[in-house]
């Protein structure tokens, strides 16, 4: 499917393309499609492509001089995507300990919702998630696919240290911290698995289009990958689909 | 090497910026008034890219082990090499031993101090930019131990005469209108473009606040990118301009954009000054 996309000027060296304002996974499709061929077109050139939900980001290196004619080649592209193929996605298998030591706000949100802990475990790890992009910190993934029924309003007054790797819920989204920071989050286990290594000319293992899965861990298993983990020597189980 | 004697406010590493890894959520850093920036490492017959010394309001105190040559601009923090007064913008031989100080602030906010062939301090992802989490060393401390090289010769003078400065002292930032500008009310933009607006107490490399309060009912936006320069507009009204150390993505209307002067003359900025927004179109 084709979308009606808004072009616009962002500032003096930069385009804005926007789809409808909405969370969905064929809007996603068609961003990671349209983005990959945006990448291939300036392959040569100094121009960074970024996504969110529902935008691209065309941020070039110099002032944009002909615009109109950089919005032609753009809009060119997109009237020549094959919305039909099939991507090739990777799905991470993210090791997660809900134990209540992690879990700190697991008792809250079983009392809120009514819900046992184990079936708010069992909820939050049947689903798979969609990666949108990865943003507000360095390797913070938007997750998009939670449960309505773990829907759960922000912190009032935010922890002023949540732990890196913290799993938690806020919101609608889901997400995991990937370094220690503030955060209003209700957090539900951790992770130990290093989401960002700047030693890594690619510093986050997972890219906007993948999935991910948490897999519930004990706190033994939890300790053993965390080893592994702070030496960069552990990698999560992924497998490709097409999607 | 240069060696930290006392740390001074806040100094930090930067260049040109941490380019290509958006997408992974790194910021892209660098520094913030890219125009003293370029100035230091063009009069020194530097790369343009190379990393400087971002100094911010408080001098440190360094000792040189190597002959080198530097040159600091931006602010004008009454800089003293071995305790005699050196002025901005100009060529200045440094031999080993000597002592580099600053005294009192006299213009702008932040100073560059560029040497030799730039500052040799670890790279991460592309860059010398200091950004916690991302580079080991970050905030200047007493100790530290800053690798520069040695250099007993200057080939050429640079013509001083083409150089164009910022004037520190205008208030007036030009700015586009942002992706969100169209919602604005005709009241909102009045008072966007009428009023002065005085720096807050929130204000560093990643974000500037300032007052007044915009009366505000625009709600937020899906998240989508954002840019250093971006001015977004909070539910209680509240202006936050965005620096170089931003994060990529927000959800706030994002309703001007500074152009990148505007970025750099805001850079020389502090706490209750004031500063005028000035629309301009492409």
């Amino acid at each position: 499917m084709k979308y009606q996309l808004k072009y616009r000027r962002f500032g003096p060296h930069s385009i804005l393309i926007e789809w409808p304002s909405i969370i969905d996974r064929n809007v996603l499709n068609d961003v990671l499609n349209y983005k990959n061929s945006i990448i291939d077109l300036y392959i040569k050139e100094k121009v960074e492509i970024i996504n969110t939900y529902n935008s691209i980001l065309v941020d070039y290196d110099n002032t944009i001089d002909k615009i109109n004619d950089e919005i032609f080649k753009l809009k060119q592209i997109y009237s020549s995507l094959n919305s039909e193929d099939k991507q090739q996605k990777t799905l991470w298998e993210i090791p997660t300990c809900y134990d209540d030591e992690f879990g700190i706000d697991l008792e809250d949100i079983s009392i809120a919702k009514k819900m046992s802990k184990s079936e708010i475990i069992e909820l939050h790890s049947n689903t798979i998630y969609d990666v949108y992009f990865i943003g507000f910190l360095p390797g913070f993934l938007y997750l998009g696919g939670l449960d309505e029924r773990l829907y759960f309003n922000r912190k009032s007054i935010p922890n002023l240290n949540v732990k890196r790797g913290s799993v938690a819920i806020g919101g609608q989204q889901t997400g995991i911290y990937p370094q220690n920071s503030p955060g209003g989050w209700h957090i539900l286990g951790n992770s130990p698995v290093n989401f960002f290594n700047s030693e890594d000319p690619k510093p986050c293992f997972v890219k906007a289009g993948d999935m991910i899965k948490f897999v519930p861990i004990s706190k033994h298993d939890y300790m053993d990958i965390l080893k592994l983990s702070r030496e960069n020597l552990y990698q999560p189980k992924s497998t490709l689909v097409y999607d | 090497m240069i060696k930290v004697i006392k740390s001074g406010f806040y100094s930090t590493i930067q260049d040109e910026g941490r380019l290509g890894y958006r997408n992974t959520g790194v910021p892209l850093c660098g520094a913030m008034d890219k125009s003293s920036y370029h100035m230091s490492n063009h009069l020194l017959g530097n790369s343009i890219d190379d990393a400087t010394l971002e100094i911010t309001m408080l001098g440190p105190e360094l000792l040189f082990d190597v002959d080198t040559f530097i040159v600091i601009a931006g602010a004008d923090i009454s800089p003293v090499l071995n305790d005699m007064p050196i002025v901005n913008n100009r060529i200045i031989a440094v031999n080993k031993g000597d002592t580099l100080k600053f005294r009192n602030l006299k213009s702008g906010f932040r100073a560059y101090l560029a040497v030799k062939g730039g500052f040799k301090t670890e790279t991460k992802l592309g860059s010398r930019s200091s950004y916690q989490t991302i580079t080991n060393q970050n905030v200047i401390a007493k100790g530290d131990e800053l690798l520069i090289e040695e250099y007993k010769e200057h080939a050429t003078e640079p013509s001083y005469s083409k150089l164009k400065t910022l004037d520190f002292k205008s208030k007036v930032l030009e700015v586009y209108e942002g992706p969100e500008f169209q919602f604005l009310s005709e009241l909102q933009r009045e008072q966007l473009f009428s009023e002065d607006f005085i720096i807050g107490q929130l204000y560093s490399r990643m974000a500037y606040q300032v007052k007044p309060l915009i009366k505000n009912d625009l709600p937020s936006i899906l998240t989508g990118p954002v840019l250093p320069g971006t001015v977004q507009l909070t539910s209680s009204g509240q202006l936050i301009i965005l620096m170089r150390d931003c994060q990529t993505t927000g959800g706030y209307p994002r309703v001007l954009q500074l152009s990148e002067n505007a970025i750099n003359l805001l850079s020389q900025k502090k706490e209750r000054d004031s500063v005028r927004f000035q629309l301009i179109h492409y």
